[in-house]
C-alpha cells in the first residue's frame, strides 16, 4: 500500500486502487502473513502434520495391501481346490480352459491322471500323466533335479527310483513299464523329493501317459486367488459347470491360510493404531507449543476488540489449513514410504490406495483442531494485558 | 545450588514436567510394547503355521513302495516294515524337543466294510487322537487333533451334539470318513462291521482329504486287525522350525565340527529330521517340503514387515518426545534470560536443562517400559492366546533410547534458549 513519491495522491484515487486490487480479506490476510512472519515455527508444525499424515496413510495402505500380498504367498503352498471325477464319470476335453476361463487368469488349474503300472520286476507303482510346466508352477516345493523335456522322459519320485533301478546311480538308463499288457519305454529326466506320496510315483507327460494308458485326467488341482469368501464362490462355480466331479476345498490349506492371515492381520492392525496415536500425539505437542507461543497475537487481537468468535475461528482456521497442506503433502509421502515397505519385504510395490486419503484429511484436521482448540480454551480465561505484559 | 534449581523447577512447574513427562510414558510404552511383538512374533507366527499340519514324516529305512491312489492302498497289508511304537515316546527326548508341537502315528490297514456280497474294501487308518504318554518325568499329549486341527467330527447329519466326537484312544469306536459316510449310508451312533468286528461309529470325520474316503481308528484297533501289536507305518511330526538359510541345506557329513554343532542346535527343519532320525531305530525321517518350504517365507515375510513397523513406530515416538520436549524448553526462556542476566553461563544453563530431562526421560522410561510390557501382554493375549515375554535385557536398552531420544530432542531447544539475548528474553519479545 505504499505511495508513489513526487506524486499527489488523493484519498479517493486510494480508495479507487484498493477497490481494484484484487481482493483480499483482513482474516485471508491474516492467516497468510501469520504463516509467512513465523516461518521456523509453522514449518516445524507443518512437518510433524506432514509426518503423522505420512506415517497413517502408509499404514493404512500397507494394513490394506499387506493381506493381498500375504495371500500371493501362501498361493505358494499350492493348490487351495481340487476337482476329483465321480465314479464312473469322464470329465469333458475342455474342463481345463472352462475352468481356468472362470475364475481368472491368475488361477493355476493343474490336471493329474492316475495308473498302477508294473516294472520288469513285477512290482507295481504309481504313475501319473500331468502337464509338467504347470505343476512346476503349482508346486514350488518340489525339488526336482531336472525337469523332464524330451519325449518319453519321466520323473522319479526319490523312493520309486529304488524300484525302477536297483541300481539306483546318476547313470539315466531307460526303463520298462507295462500297463495291462502295453509296455512303454522311459528315460528319467530327474528325480523329485517331495516327503510325501509324490516320492512313490513316476510322473510322465499328460498326452504320452495317455497315448500309452487310455486314461484320462480325473484329478484337477486349482490354486485360485482371493479371499475365503472368494475361494468358495469359485468352489460353487466350478461345481456348476463340471457337474461330473466332486468340487472340494483343500481344508488343511484354506485353514491354515485363514489362521495366520487373521493373527498377521490382528497384529498389524494393533500396530498400526499404535503408531497412528503416536504421531498424532506428537503433532498434538508441536501444535500446543505454537499456539501458545502465539499468546500475544490473541492478546492483541482481544485488545484490539476482536470477538471471542473471530479469534476462535481464526486459530480454527489456521490449524485446519494446516491440516489439510500436511494431509496433502503427507499422503504423498506415506504411499511412498508404503511402496518402499513393500518393495524391502515383498519385493512388490504396494499399489498406492486413493481411497484411504479421506479419512487422512479428516483425522489430520480433527487432529488440528484439537491441538488449536485446547490451548485457546485456557487463554481466553486469561487477562491480554497481563499476555502483553509478558507474564 | 544445581540440585535445588533443578528440584524447585520440579515442584513448581510439575503441570509442564507431567506433561513432557506423558510424552516421554506413551512414546516409550509404544515403543517398547512395539520391540516386544516384533521380537516376538517369529515364534508366535511359526506356532500359527503348524495349523498347516506336520512337516517331518518319519518312515522305516526300508520300507517299500506305496502304492496308492485316491486314498485306496493298493499295497498288501502286511508288505513292507514298520516302526515300532514304544520308540514314539523318545521323539520327545530330542535335543529341540520343546519345538516339537506334536506327533501322529499313522497305520492304514486294508478292511472289509460290512459283510456278505454289500461288503467293500476300504482303509482303515489307526492313529492317536488326544493320546497320554510319557517320557521320563515328562508328561505329554499327542495325536492329530494337535498335529491336525483342521480335522472336524461331527455327528453327519451336519448337527452338534455330545453323543458324537472323537472317541477315546484306548476304545473300539471309529470315526467315518464323511464321503465314505454317504455312500454306505451310516451316520454317528450306528454299529458296522469292520473286518469281522462289529464297532461304533463315534462320529464323522472331514479332512478334505483321502481321510474322507477311509475310517479312522484308534492306533490300537488298527494294530489287532491288522494283527501286529505295536506296529506305525509312519509317523508324521509337527515341529517349529527355522528358516532355512545357507547352512541348514548342507550335507552333515560333510562339516567340520564347529560347523557340525552349530547346525545340530539349530532348529532347522533338517537338523530335526537328523535327530528324529537318531532316537527312532531303523527310521529315515524327511520334511513334508510343502509345508516345510513354504513356511520359511511367510514367516521370514511377516517378521520383515513387523520390522519395518517397528522401526516407523520408533521413529514416530521419538518425534513425539523431541515435539514435547521442545515445547517444554522454548516456554522457559524468560527464566533462562534471567540465569543469564544473573551471570550463569551458557554450560550451567545448558546443565540444568539435560539435568531435567534426563530426570524425566529415567521416569517416563521406567514408566513406559511397564506400561509397554502389559501392552505387549494384552496383544499377546487377545491376539495369540499366549504370553509374549518381554526380554529383562531390552529394559536397559529401552532406558537408553529414552534418554538418547530425550537428550536429541531438546539439544536444539535448549541450544536456541541459550543463545537467545536475555535483554529481549525479559521484556517479553521474540
Amino acid at each position: 500500500m505504499s505511495s508513489i513519491p513526487g506524486t499527489l495522491v488523493t484519498p479517493k484515487q486510494v480508495a479507487d486502487r484498493r477497490a481494484q486490487a484484487p481482493h483480499t480479506s483482513m482474516f485471508a490476510r491474516m492467516l497468510l502473513r501469520a504463516a509467512v512472519l513465523r516461518r521456523r515455527r509453522a514449518a516445524s508444525a507443518l512437518l510433524a502434520m506432514i509426518v503423522a499424515a505420512a506415517v497413517a496413510t502408509a499404514m493404512m495402505n500397507l494394513y490394506v495391501d499387506v493381506q493381498a500380498k500375504l495371500r500371493t504367498e501362501f498361493r505358494n503352498y499350492g493348490a487351495n481346490i481340487v476337482i476329483v471325477l465321480k465314479e464312473g464319470q469322464t470329465l469333458p476335453d475342455d474342463a481345463l480352459a472352462k475352468v481356468e476361463s472362470l475364475l481368472g487368469a491368475k488361477t493355476l488349474a493343474v490336471p493329474f491322471s492316475y495308473a498302477v503300472a508294473r516294472v520288469k520286476g513285477g512290482q507295481s507303482v504309481v504313475v501319473v500323466g500331468t502337464d509338467f510346466a504347470r505343476a512346476r508352477q503349482l508346486n514350488h516345493w518340489w525339488k526336482v533335479s531336472h525337469w523332464p523335456s524330451a519325449p518319453n522322459e519321466a520323473l522319479i519320485g526319490m523312493r520309486a527310483a529304488a524300484v525302477v533301478n536297483p541300481k539306483a546311480g546318476p547313470d539315466r538308463q531307460p526303463f520298462e513299464l507295462t500297463f495291462q499288457g502295453k509296455a512303454i519305454e522311459l528315460a528319467p529326466a530327474g528325480m523329485l523329493q517331495t516327503g510325501a506320496g509324490e516320492d512313490s510315483r513316476i510322473y510322465l507327460d499328460q498326452s504320452e501317459f495317455q497315448n500309452w494308458t487310455g486314461v484320462a485326467p480325473s484329478t484337477i488341482e486349482v490354486a485360485a486367488n482371493g479371499t475365503a469368501a472368494e475361494v468358495e464362490a469359485s468352489i460353487r462355480q466350478v461345481a456348476q459347470i463340471l457337474p461330473a466331479a466332486d468340487v472340494r476345498p483343500v481344508r488343511q490349506i484354506m485353514e491354515g491360510e485363514a489362521n495366520v492371515l487373521n493373527k498377521t492381520r490382528a497384529t498389524l492392525y494393533a500396530s498400526a493404531t499404535l503408531v497412528v496415536l503416536t504421531s498424532a500425539l506428537c503433532v498434538l505437542a508441536t501444535l500446543i507449543g505454537w499456539v501458545f507461543d502465539r499468546r500475544r497475537d490473541f492478546a492483541i487481537m482481544k485488545a484490539l476488540g476482536a470477538s471471542e468468535h473471530l479469534i476462535n475461528g481464526f486459530f480454527a482456521a489456521e490449524a485446519a489449513a494446516l491440516g489439510v497442506v500436511g494431509a496433502i503433502l503427507g499422503f504423498f509421502v506415506g504411499i511412498g514410504v508404503a511402496a518402499l515397505i513393500g518393495r524391502v519385504n515383498f519385493h512388490a510395490p504396494v499399489v498406492p490406495r486413493f481411497s484411504v486419503f479421506p479419512y487422512v484429511l479428516a483425522g489430520s484436521v480433527a487432529v488440528a483442531l484439537i491441538s488449536a482448540v485446547l490451548p485457546i480454551g485456557l487463554l481466553r480465561r486469561v487477562q491480554p494485558a497481563i499476555i502483553l505484559r509478558g507474564e | 545450588m544445581f540440585p535445588r534449581i533443578v528440584y524447585e523447577s520440579f515442584r513448581r512447574q510439575a503441570r509442564r514436567k507431567l506433561l513432557a513427562g506423558i510424552a516421554i510414558t506413551l512414546g516409550v510404552t509404544v515403543a517398547t510394547a512395539m520391540i516386544a511383538v516384533a521380537t516376538d512374533i517369529g515364534d508366535k507366527i511359526n506356532r500359527e503355521l503348524r495349523s498347516y499340519g506336520a512337516n517331518l514324516v518319519i518312515t522305516p529305512q526300508e520300507d517299500t513302495l506305496d502304492v496308492e491312489v485316491g486314498g485306496i492302498n493298493l499295497k498288501p497289508p502286511s508288505d513292507g516294515a514298520f516302526l515300532n511304537e514304544s520308540d514314539l515316546p523318545k521323539i520327545r527326548g530330542t535335543f529341540w524337543h520343546h519345538n516339537i508341537v506334536g506327533f501322529s502315528p499313522m497305520l492304514p490297514v486294508t478292511v472289509k466294510l460290512g459283510s456278505g456280497s454289500g461288503a467293500r474294501d476300504v482303509t482303515l487308518l489307526g492313529t492317536y487322537f488326544n493320546k497320554a504318554l510319557s517320557f521320563g518325568k515328562d508328561d505329554f499329549t499327542t495325536g492329530v487333533r494337535i498335529t491336525d486341527p483342521w480335522w472336524k467330527v461331527s455327528c453327519g447329519d451336519g448337527k452338534e451334539s455330545a453323543k458324537c466326537g472323537w472317541p477315546a484312544d484306548d476304545s473300539q469306536n471309529v470315526l467315518l470318513g464323511e464321503r465314505l459316510a454317504t455312500k454306505v449310508n451310516e451316520k454317528a451312533g450306528d454299529t458296522i462291521e469292520i473286518a469281522g468286528r462289529r464297532l461304533t461309529i463315534s462320529g464323522i470325520i472331514s479332512t478334505g482329504d483321502a481321510e474322507d474316503d477311509q475310517i479312522v481308528a484308534p492306533l490300537a484297533l488298527a494294530q489287532q486287525i491288522l494283527g501286529k501289536p505295536g506296529a506305525v507305518r509312519r509317523v508324521y511330526v509337527s515341529a517349529m522350525t527355522k528358516p532355512p538359510d545357507a547352512l541348514s541345506v548342507r550335507d552333515p557329513k560333510t562339516m567340520t565340527p564347529e560347523v557340525y554343532d552349530r547346525w545340530y542346535c539349530s532348529p532347522y527343519v533338517e537338523s530335526i529330521a537328523y535327530q528324529l532320525q537318531e532316537v527312532i531305530p531303523h527310521s529315515h525321517a524327511e520334511q513334508i517340503r510343502q509345508v516345510a518350504q513354504n513356511e520359511g517365507t511367510v514367516l521370514s515375510r511377516i517378521k520383515g514387515l513387523m520390522l519395518l513397523i517397528t522401526f516407523a513406530a520408533l521413529f514416530a515416538s521419538a518425534l513425539a518426545v523431541s515435539a514435547a520436549m521442545a515445547t517444554a524448553i522454548y516456554e522457559r526462556r524468560v527464566e533462562v534470560g534471567l540465569m543469564k542476566a544473573l551471570g550463569a553461563g551458557s554450560l550451567a544453563v545448558s546443565a540444568i536443562f539435560f539435568a531435567e530431562a534426563l530426570l524425566l526421560a529415567l521416569a517416563g522410561g521406567i514408566a513406559g517400559f511397564s506400561a509397554g510390557a502389559l501392552l505387549a501382554h494384552q496383544i499377546g493375549q487377545s491376539i495369540f492366546n499366549s504370553q509374549i515375554s518381554i526380554e529383562p535385557v531390552l529394559f536397559p536398552i529401552i532406558i537408553a533410547i529414552a534418554v538418547f531420544v530425550t537428550f536429541a530432542g531438546s539439544a536444539a531447544a535448549i541450544r536456541r534458549a541459550v543463545k537467545f539475548d536475555p535483554v529481549f528474553a525479559l521484556r517479553g519479545e521474540g
